[in-house]
């Protein structure tokens, strides 16, 4: 499952609905253990990049690789996460009947198919591995409850534990704070930090001050295309970018 | 401190539901014969063949919720279509009783079954070999069922056929096969189906005692469909069917192939049908074609919602119930039986989502929440404040 220190590569990507070109031929590069923050108006395409890297939407034409030679656009969405791509819904989505220690459990490498699940007993490292997982995500006193009564901002974190426990190369991340308190946001913020280097991060995210205390390079979406891209300062600085989005 | 891993043995400690089932089960089994066999038929505690059947046939019918609730309760698909796989396992068992009554049919044909001889048909059809083995018979109980939820199950959910859509596409399904099985010419009795069993296996249909040793079987298969399906209930597999029911795109991008999850379990939930089915021929002494009726999927499905969905036991009890209740009220006042079963299940589904079990166990229930729930307040909580 070594899926590390994999680019990621997004080229000439087109995907239209009905006419409406949602991505415009966008090309975007993420470099291994990178932490990068994609930012635009609504509508720029920042979702529907997420769901073609997923597999969950099919683009008219471009590619994405994964690595020199793995093409995710040929891989359904089990297959993609195998690959070591973890992807988190803008809506926080859990196990709601699970409780918080199960839902981490299924989200464990390894093998998933049916037969292996059904005579899967958890060994030490796996439990193990969960251990730390709710630690980092600080549920640990909450594991062996029904991750529906969560708060808000702790299903947020347990998505994103959940992500961890399938050790992926990408973690891409879509709107993590919304509806978070400054305090969870500020937490949410570290959490995202320490992920950097270990794995690949592209955060989603429309709270420009989250955007500002974690990004390093920032990737101006708009209209399906990258109109700038660089560390904040720059991209602030961009006249366009001010045009269509900071200053309108 | 590890959540509970699947075994097949019972705690009656941690698992009171299943304890209360299976000892139900088993006092059945015991107490059934005795009442037969051993209190005078003068004696007011005497159970009569009839009843006998009658226990039997709704042990059949809760082995057959057990495969609904897999399949609904547990992965959330709704099959309309469960009926087809029961009747399929008990045309199968039919083939084989009526094969085995040999020349001693009405015409005297040593080969041809009785209806076959009427069509003026001169050979048995190639699909009728084999039946004459009791073992031939057993494999394809479980076989044609499973083969036919495979393939259609396959096409469905690989066209990710979900919801209402699945439900109506079942619905056609049995009822496609209830128009075939009525037709003379497929060669399996037409309108009148199988009847005038002789024996199995060289017992006669005709007596108490064989009648008392199938209930019993029946019992003994329930009890083992019990633990089988909370085996996968309970295992990791388990819960990533739960997840498939309440988020199914989560569950994909977790890297799990929804698709074939969804495909084991309802072919598994299809065999127990078939299963069902088998063991409801010997009993009832027949089977046509209207055991296909779209109306029998949906009663089962009443049973389960009643008895309480995504818990076995409940469902298991709903189907017990439900039948019971029927007995009594097409024979006190038939005609109001159908408003009284659609009555019941709109109230079941507007008051009782949990059904009867979680009207039962609702105290139990909330107790163990809120102990639940005091754990970590008392473990000082991080302050995320």
């Amino acid at each position: 499952m070594s899926a590390r220190g994999k680019t990621l590569y997004v080229e000439h990507l087109t995907v239209s609905f009905d006419g409406f070109k949602a991505l415009n031929e966008l090309t975007l590069q993420i470099e291994p253990g990178e932490l990068r923050c994609v930012i635009g108006p609504n509508g720029a395409g920042k979702t529907t990049m997420m769901d073609v890297i997923t597999g969950k939407t099919r683009p008219d034409s471009g590619t994405v690789r994964f690595g020199p030679d793995l093409n995710l656009l040929s891989l359904s969405e089990p297959e993609i996460a195998q690959a070591g791509i973890g992807r988190k819904f803008q809506k926080p989505t859990v196990f709601e009947q699970l409780t918080v220690f199960e839902n981490l459990e299924l989200a464990l490498a390894g093998d998933k198919s049916f037969l292996k699940t059904l005579l899967a007993r958890r060994t030490g490292a796996q439990q193990k591995k969960i251990d730390e997982v709710l630690e980092i995500i600080d549920l640990t006193a909450q594991q062996r409850m029904p991750s529906r009564i969560l708060s808000h901002g702790q299903k947020q974190w347990l998505e994103i534990g959940m992500l961890l426990m399938q050790d992926p190369a990408l973690l891409l991340v879509d709107e993590p704070v919304a509806g978070m308190t400054p305090q969870e946001i500020e937490r949410t913020a570290a959490l995202l930090q320490s992920l950097e280097g270990e794995h690949s991060v592209v955060v989603v995210e429309h709270d420009m001050d989250f955007v500002r205390s974690i990004a390093k390079r920032v990737t101006v979406l708009h209209e399906g295309h990258v109109i700038a891209e660089g560390d904040m300062n720059q991209v602030q600085s961009d006249p366009r970018v001010i045009e269509v989005y900071l200053g309108g | 401190m590890p959540p509970r891993q699947y075994t097949l043995w019972i705690s009656a400690r941690k698992d009171t539901g299943s304890a209360w089932f299976l000892g139900a089960l088993a006092v059945v089994a015991i107490v059934m014969p005795i009442l037969n066999l051993a209190v005078p038929a003068s004696s007011a505690l005497h159970v009569s063949t009839y009843g006998l059947t009658l226990v039997g046939k709704y042990l059949c019918y809760a082995v057959l919720a057990l495969a609904v609730d897999l399949i609904w309760g547990y992965c959330g698909i709704l099959s309309l279509g469960h009926a087809a796989f029961f009747s399929l396992g008990a045309y199968a068992m039919g083939m084989y009783l009526m094969r085995q009554i040999g020349p001693r049919g009405v015409y005297g044909d040593p080969i041809l079954p009785d209806f076959m001889v009427f069509l003026n048909w001169k050979s048995l059809p190639w699909f009728w070999y084999g039946f004459n083995h009791f073992w031939f018979a057993l494999f394809m109980i479980v076989l044609v069922p499973g083969s036919l939820a495979l393939a259609f199950g396959w096409f469905a959910f690989r066209s990710r056929v979900t919801g209402v859509y699945f439900s109506i596409i079942t619905q056609a399904l049995t009822y496609a096969l209830m128009l075939a099985f009525f037709r003379n010419d497929m060669g399996f009795g037409g309108n009148n189906g199988f009847t005038d069993f002789k024996d199995i296996l060289g017992f006669d249909l005709h007596s108490d005692r064989v009648h008392l040793v199938l209930l019993v079987i029946t019992a003994g298969v329930l009890a083992a469909s019990y633990l089988v399906c909370r085996m996968i209930v309970s295992s990791r597999a388990g819960r990533v069917i739960r997840a498939i029911r309440d988020a199914e795109s989560r569950t994909r991008f977790l890297g799990y192939r929804v698709e074939s999850y969804k495909l084991w379990v309802f072919v598994f939930s299809a065999v127990l049908a078939g299963i069902a089915g088998a063991l409801y021929v010997p009993q009832i002494g027949i089977i046509n074609p209207s055991e296909f009726a779209p109306i029998n999927s949906i009663e089962t499905v009443i049973w389960v919602a009643v008895g309480g969905r995504g818990t076995l036991y409940g469902a298991a009890a709903g189907a017990l119930l439900v039948n019971y209740a029927k007995t009594y009220f097409t024979s006190a006042f038939p005609e109001i039986w159908n408003y009284a079963l659609g009555a019941l299940f709109v109230l079941v589904t507007l008051f009782l989502p949990r059904g009867i079990i979680g009207l039962v166990s609702g105290r139990v229930k909330k107790q163990t929440k809120t102990e639940r729930l005091r754990i970590p307040a008392e473990s000082p909580e991080p302050s995320e404040e």
